[in-house]
Formats: structure tokens, C-alpha cells, sequence
């Protein structure tokens, strides 16, 4: 397969969303509102539930299905007030011991006037700062699109997961091509050559799992890949649960600090 | 600080205290200060060449514009190169480059990516797009980077990303202040995925800088965009804007296609910025050197201990 049939995928507007694994990898999800600064997003999304019996804090980027609750959504593209929405829950996370548990699926931050207003960069730079010293694990799991900084700002993480047909980026190859090429139509090509398919990115070592879905897609069989989101976080969480917080943080500045390639 | 030994980031036989190897590099680096223009390009002692002024559009000579680089007729800045930027800023004679020799590696694979930095490293003088080292600013001891957007946009990769963490980890285990001289027009596109991830490398680096009790002031100059405005550069204690600077997230031009239409002139500029609270204050090339001892000194007692 293309890695631009990937990209189609994982654009799927049949694909599941944050808000379908938060419902049916957890119980008792309740969802908390607004950054309690200016309003509330709603391409952020968040709240308490229970994994287990463990409560956990659920943060996702949430993509609409139809144009009605994309205009609610904004396209799962946040503005600054979502991510300070996401940030005032990780810091609520951190007071009470539990982990921060993040569903990524963004073309990119919100590229509008407001959002530039309101320090869009000042934003995810805050969550990317604030992240890396979170005294709780985090885990972050890319489910459509991870786009750019605007996925970043939910995935600086203890582990970073991406589901088989999701793509992560540091722009869209619509994006990519138009900058380099300065033709957009070229996104098939740029695709190919980028390195965004969760694959790709297992061998880059910019993740440590790849979780399955059925052939066409988790749209065709949402429960197959919802249920081995469950299993592996259940798998994973008691892991990181057990760490000091020295070694949590140590571990986590490590994973960050590592990534990069030079000569000297 | 146990975790980041010397011995991991600062490998042996490169020990910057060292004598011998101080010397070396600063020769190598003062004699290299101050010989590039605003456009980075290396020049004859005796061209006078002629720069066009993006505010009024006029073309003047390099000579008019002065030591500072500032149109004489309306004021508007040039760029500067990263080295002519600390020339401006550090004490003479006390700047130390740290990693000098460092360069991108192609680490997607991507075609003719080594060509396009060889063609840049010969046209620019630098390695990549920053220049770190140890300096006094005022007399006080301090890390200093400095962006150059005449090489690739100063957009950022891996030598960017890891040259600005080394220079953080260096600072908090020295105890130093760092001065970040921000400009970029965002992310390293040719080292994809990699260059996203250095947005988090730099601003964890950051976080633990302040954790560590270290100040660490950020210098917002013309353009400062995309991932270096999303990650350290807008995470200084404190943040100073050159005037009429270009600072934003998203370029004027994705958001002129989002919201389909025009953007006002002055939106994302220095100015705009200190209106809306993302700037702590604007400084004027020529008072900035000043301006930032005076605020690095707030941060010391009058007997020079820190505070």
C-alpha cells in the first residue's frame, strides 16, 4: 500500500474517533469542559474515566463526522484554548496520581486569526515544556492524523502508539509538496518520500508500537482495534505506574533528547 | 546533575574549558565575526554592496546602514547574520563557540539534501542554521545563540535542535543564564518527522534549564515562526521582541486561505504581539546588548553571587 493510501485512511471520515475509544475502551467517562481562561474548544476533548478500575485522564483532539459537528469540531483543528483546556487536565492528572492517556488525530493546529491572536505557538510550546516534566505517565496514541505541532502539543509522552493506517507529520504532504515543490498536487509523491506511516516511523524508533487493524481500514471493525488499544494500555500502564518519578521523568527527557541525526 | 554527564554530550578530547582548544576556537571564531552581511553571505573587505530595504523599499549601501544594520532613512531593520549578531551582543573577545563543526546529517534520505547544505554552508560561512557558545554580555557570564535565517530560513533540524538542548543542559549544569536570539521560518522540512521532533527536545531542555533555578531570556527577531515560535523560543522567562519583527505560529498566507481574507499589516509583527501579551518588551537593536546585561543583573546581588 501507497503511504498516501494511508493518509486516505486516516482521513476517513467513517474513522473512528476519540470520543468512540473513550467510550468503549473505558468506563464511566465523564466529560470536563474549557481552560477556565477564555472558552471552551471543541476539537479538544477530556475528562475522567476508568481503565480497570483505575481512573485515568482521557485527552483527545475530536473530528467531526459531518459538516454540523465539524463546525463544532472545527475539523479536529484546536485553537489555543484547546490546548490549555488539554494542559489544565494533564495538571489535574499530575495532582491526583492519575495517568494522562492522549487520542491524536489532527491535520494540524488552527491556522485562523483568534488563534494567532491568542498565542497558537505560545500554546503548544507551553504543553511541549509542561509535558516533559508531567510527574504522572502519559501515553499517546496517534489514531488518524498526527499533524505537525498540533499533534505534538498531545504527544510528548512516555510511549507514543499509532494505530497501522494513522500517519504522523511534521506537515500534511499537501503541505510538504506545496513548500518544497511549490505544488500541492504533488502530495502523493511527497508522501512517499516523507516517512509518515506508522511503519516508518516504528523503524525511526519515533514509536514503540503499532497497533493493528483490519485490512481497509478500523472503520471496518472498530472493536478489533479498540480492544487491542485496551489490552495494551492495561499491559502498559501498571509498567509505568510502578516507576518512581525520577525515572519516569529521566526516561521521558531520554526518549526526547535522543531523537536527532548529525555529523561532527 | 548526574543524569546529563560530560562525558555522554561533551565527548572527550573536546573539553571547552580546556586551554588549548579555547584558544583555537576563539581565534577561529573572532576572526570570522562580523564578516557577513544581513544575508549571510560572506564579503569582500572592500565591496560595498547594496541592500534593498524591506520597509521602504529602497536600496542603500551596507555602509550607510551602519555597524547596526538599520535603513537611515526609515529605520526598518536588515537581518543579521548569526555571527554578526553576537558581535553585537557579546563583550569583545569573549565569545567561545561550542559545537563549531557539527552538520546535518540526512537521516530520511532525502535526494539532494547533502547538496543543498554544502551549497548553503559555502554561501553562508556557518555549519547550520544557529551558532551557541559561552560569552559575557555586560561582564556577565552567559550561553548566547544565535539563529541565521540567511541559511534554509534558519529552519530548524537536528544540528538546530541539538546544538540549542546542548547549550541548555550546559548553561543549568553551569549555572549560567541563556540568551537565545530566535529566527526561523519553522521546521527543517527535508528531516520530516525528526525536525517536528525537535520542538520537544529543545523545550524539554528548556523545562529542565528552569527547573534547575536558571534564567533563560529569549530574543524574538525578524522572522520568528512556525516550530521555533512553538516551542523554546516562546518559553523564555523573559521575552523581548526586536521592533516591527515578524513573530507568529502559522504563516500569513495559510491563514489568509483559511479564513479567505486579507490579513492586516501589522497582524503577527513585535508590536502586535506586546499588544497581546505573548512579548514581555520591544528593545531597539542598538540598546540591546545594554538591555540585556541590565536585566541578566537583576538576577545577581551586588556582590555578584546569584540570587
Amino acid at each position: 500500500m501507497k503511504a498516501y493510501d494511508k493518509v486516505k485512511i486516516a482521513r476517513h471520515l467513517s474513522r473512528p474517533t476519540a470520543l468512540d475509544y473513550f467510550n468503549y475502551c473505558f468506563d464511566d467517562f465523564t466529560e470536563l469542559h474549557g481552560d477556565r481562561l477564555f472558552y471552551d474548544d471543541g476539537a479538544i476533548v477530556g475528562g475522567l474515566a476508568k481503565l480497570g478500575g483505575r481512573p485515568v485522564t482521557l485527552i483527545g483532539i475530536q473530528k467531526g463526522r459531518d459538516t454540523k459537528e465539524n463546525l463544532k469540531r472545527n475539523f479536529g483543528q484546536a485553537s489555543p484554548e484547546g490546548y490549555r483546556k488539554a494542559l489544565r487536565l494533564m495538571k489535574q492528572a499530575e495532582k491526583f496520581g492519575r495517568p494522562v492517556i492522549c487520542f491524536v488525530n489532527t491535520g494540524g493546529a488552527y491556522p485562523g486569526m483568534g488563534a494567532e491572536e491568542r498565542g497558537q505557538g505560545e500554546a503548544i510550546a507551553k504543553n511541549l515544556f509542561e509535558l516533559s516534566k508531567l510527574k504522572t505517565p502519559v501515553i499517546s496514541i496517534i489514531i488518524g492524523e498526527g499533524g505537525s505541532g498540533g499533534a505534538l502539543a498531545l504527544a510528548v509522552a512516555d510511549r507514543v502508539w499509532m494505530l497501522e493506517n494513522s500517519v504522523y507529520a511534521v506537515l500534511s504532504p499537501e503541505g510538504f509538496a506545496s513548500i518544497l515543490w511549490k505544488d500541492g498536487k504533488r502530495a502523493e509523491e511527497a508522501a512517499e518520500i516523507m516517512k509518515i506511516t506508522a511503519h516508518d516511523l516504528y523503524d525511526l524508533g519515533i514509536v514503540e508500537k503499532v497497533i493493528d487493524e483490519v485490512p481497509g481500514g478500523c472503520h471496518e471493525n472498530f472493536e478489533f482495534t479498540a480492544n487491542l488499544i485496551k489490552h495494551s494500555l492495561e499491559e502498559e500502564l501498571p509498567q509505568l505506574m510502578a516507576m518512581s518519578k525520577d525515572e519516569l521523568l529521566e526516561k521521558r527527557y531520554k526518549r526526547y533528547r535522543g531523537f536527532g541525526v548529525y555529523n561532527e | 546533575m548526574a543524569l546529563f554527564g560530560k562525558s555522554k554530550y561533551w565527548p572527550l578530547g573536546f573539553d571547552i574549558f580546556g586551554k588549548k582548544d579555547e584558544i583555537v576556537i576563539k581565534e577561529a571564531v573572532e576572526s570570522n565575526l562580523g564578516e557577513t552581511d544581513g544575508s549571510g553571505e560572506k564579503q569582500e573587505k572592500a565591496e560595498d554592496v547594496s541592500l534593498r530595504c524591506k520597509g521602504c523599499g529602497k536600496e542603500i549601501k551596507k555602509s550607510e546602514a551602519g555597524r547596526y544594520r538599520i535603513c537611515p532613512d526609515c529605520g526598518r531593520y536588515f537581518r543579521l547574520g548569526a555571527k554578526e549578531r553576537i558581535y553585537l551582543t557579546a563583550d569583545k573577545g569573549s565569545f567561545v563557540e561550542f559545537d563549531a563543526d557539527m552538520t546535518a546529517a540526512n537521516p530520511l534520505d532525502f535526494p539532494d539534501y547533502e547538496n543543498k547544505i554544502a551549497a548553503m554552508q559555502s554561501k553562508t560561512g556557518i555549519k547550520d542554521a544557529v551558532v551557541t557558545g559561552r560569552c559575557k554580555i555586560g561582564g556577565y557570564d552567559c550561553i548566547i545563540g544565535a539563529m541565521d535565517s540567511s541559511f534554509i530560513m534558519a529552519s530548524m533540524g537536528s544540528v538546530v535542535g541539538e546544538k540549542i538542548a546542548r547549550a541548555f543542559e550546559y548553561a543549568s549544569e553551569n549555572k549560567l543564564p541563556v540568551v537565545l536570539f530566535a529566527a526561523s521560518g519553522g521546521a527543517r522540512m527535508q528531516e520530516g518527522i525528526i525536525s517536528l521532533m525537535q520542538m520537544a527536545k529543545t523545550s524539554a531542555a528548556a523545562a529542565k534549564h528552569s527547573e534547575a533555578g536558571q534564567l533563560y531570556i529569549s530574543v524574538l527577531t525578524d522572522p520568528t515562526t512556525g516550530g521555533v515560535t512553538a516551542s523554546f523560543a516562546m518559553l523564555g522567562d523573559i521575552i523581548i521582541s526586536e521592533p516591527k519583527a515578524l513573530v507568529g505560529f502559522a504563516g500569513r498566507r495559510v491563514i489568509e486561505g483559511t479564513i479567505k481574507q486579507k490579513l492586516p499589516d501589522d497582524f503577527q509583527t513585535a508590536e502586535f504581539q506586546l499588544e497581546h501579551g505573548f512579548v514581555d518588551l520591544i528593545v531597539e537593536r542598538e540598546n540591546m546588548a545594554a538591555k540585556l546585561a541590565d536585566l541578566i543583573g537583576m538576577h545577581y546581588s551586588k556582590e555578584g553571587d546569584r540570587l
